[in-house]
């Protein structure tokens, strides 16, 4: 192939985005651009649209006007590449109840990427989940479940990360160990886009705010 | 390292197994219907085998159809109301791959064992046990293809609320055609007639949906997701 999408720097960007929600004009001319070891944090009152465009940045949502481009290449033409490079963590956890958190992590990383049990029980323990490899995840409390979906975006290993509300539930032990895993892989030369109520990182100088209204 | 396609098969479908293993009260539902409704008709025609001969290819095939029907509903619900579905869409990896591995282990869950037990009931019906052959294998293809057809359904109805009936609406006249060969076949089968005609039909339909089906689950199950 003469381009291949990895050939260009990780930066992805969004050109005057709009979204329309029924009647309501919700995303009016959004446009934003992250580079390589850069924390973009969306911020603004519930209801102004951050899930909405953190969704158009992931390409569940399809685009009425505006694009989303990662590495130069617009993500409708290069979608299965884009996918590849992208972790997206949503309000739902996806998790299975029944299974264990091990058997949660093995299926829900194992579609991605081959991983090796060793592993997963490594980010476990690095996720302070150590206790409960083998409990059933309905019996996780909601910032443990929490933590397991942050696992699985750790181990996906992608350069980009979208999450939405990621420190919804944890504790304050549990946002320290969520921030430095931020910074690792900001320092790595990954990418973060977050929607977020809390300021992340702050002070940090590789971390920008976006105010939507 | 990604996953191969037959990694993915075998991950997707021991995932599946597993949590049907720890809810084995629903699986055997449609096991439990098709018996059930099955049994019923003796007691509302008649107990006499020669009547009840006539009419048991026809009794067993629409009662395996509404049984297959009901397993549909919880195929891809559970999947999109954790947000597991969600994450499929973005793993990067073939969709139509992935729900074709779960329309697989529904069939292994739902199907298999209503093929297993149709010679069962048909003997109880007064099939001969003749025919007991070929009504396992005309509803093994026959359940195959309608597993395939109802995920279709299933995936495009999965974010309706109470989808169910719509499901049953949109599924049903599809399955017409396997409900017509396959109860032909075993028909056929009781007289001792050749009965190669239709169940060849009933593999050629099989082919058709297995190799065009997964595409359009996916491209139901995209739209449902964005909603």
């Amino acid at each position: 192939m003469s381009e291949t999408p990895d050939s260009n720097p990780a930066r992805l960007e969004v050109r005057s985005l709009h979204l329309w929600r029924g009647d309501r004009h919700l995303l009016r001319g959004v446009s934003l651009a992250v580079d390589a070891g850069e924390l973009l944090q969306i911020m603004g009152p519930n209801g102004v649209g951050k899930t909405s465009l953190l969704r158009c940045i992931a390409g569940l949502l399809p685009l009425e006007t505006g694009e989303v481009i990662w590495r130069g290449r617009n993500i409708e033409r290069s979608r299965e590449a884009y996918c590849q490079q992208l972790a997206y963590l949503a309000h739902l956890n996806a998790l299975k109840s029944d299974l264990t958190a091990l058997e949660n992590l093995r299926f829900s990383v194992g579609t991605r990427r081959v991983v090796t049990t060793v592993q997963l029980h490594d980010m476990l323990v690095r996720m302070q989940l150590g206790a409960c490899v083998d409990l059933p995840a309905r019996s996780l409390s909601a910032g443990q479940k929490r933590r397991l979906a942050i696992a699985r975006i750790l181990l996906t290993q992608a350069p980009l990360w979208v999450l939405d509300e990621p420190i919804t539930n944890l504790d304050a032990a549990g946002i320290a160990l969520f921030e430095g895993c931020m910074a690792e892989h900001l320092a790595g030369g990954g990418l973060i886009v977050t929607a977020a109520h809390q300021q992340l990182l702050q002070g940090q100088p590789n971390v920008r705010t976006l105010e939507l209204h | 390292m990604q996953p191969g396609m037959l990694q993915l098969l075998g991950l997707i479908v021991g995932r599946d197994l597993r949590l049907a293993m720890r809810h084995w009260d629903q699986v055997i539902q449609p096991l439990l219907f098709f018996v059930i409704i099955t049994t019923l008709f003796p007691l509302a025609i008649s107990p006499a085998l020669d009547e009840l001969r006539r009419i048991a290819p026809g009794v067993v095939w629409v009662a395996a159809m509404l049984a297959a029907l009901l397993a549909l509903e919880s195929l891809f619900r559970p999947d999109i109301e954790d947000g597991t579905m969600e994450q499929w869409t973005l793993s990067g990896q073939p969709l139509s791959v992935m729900l074709l591995a779960k329309t697989a282990t529904h069939w292994l869950l739902s199907g298999l064992p209503i093929v297993l037990m149709a010679p069962l009931v048909g003997s109880a019906m007064g099939m001969p046990p003749s025919a007991w052959g070929v009504t396992a294998l005309s509803l093994a293809l026959g359940t195959a293809s309608l597993s395939v057809l109802g995920a279709i359904g299933a995936a495009l109805t999965v974010s309706v609320r109470r989808g169910s009936v719509l499901l049953a609406l949109l599924v049903l006249p599809l399955e017409m055609p396997v409900l017509i060969f396959g109860a032909r076949a075993v028909d056929l089968a009781m007289h001792g007639e050749a009965v190669a005609g239709p169940l060849n039909l009933l593999a050629a339909l099989l082919l058709l949906f297995i190799s065009l089906g997964p595409f359009a689950m996916a491209a139901a199950m995209r739209i449902s997701v964005e909603t």
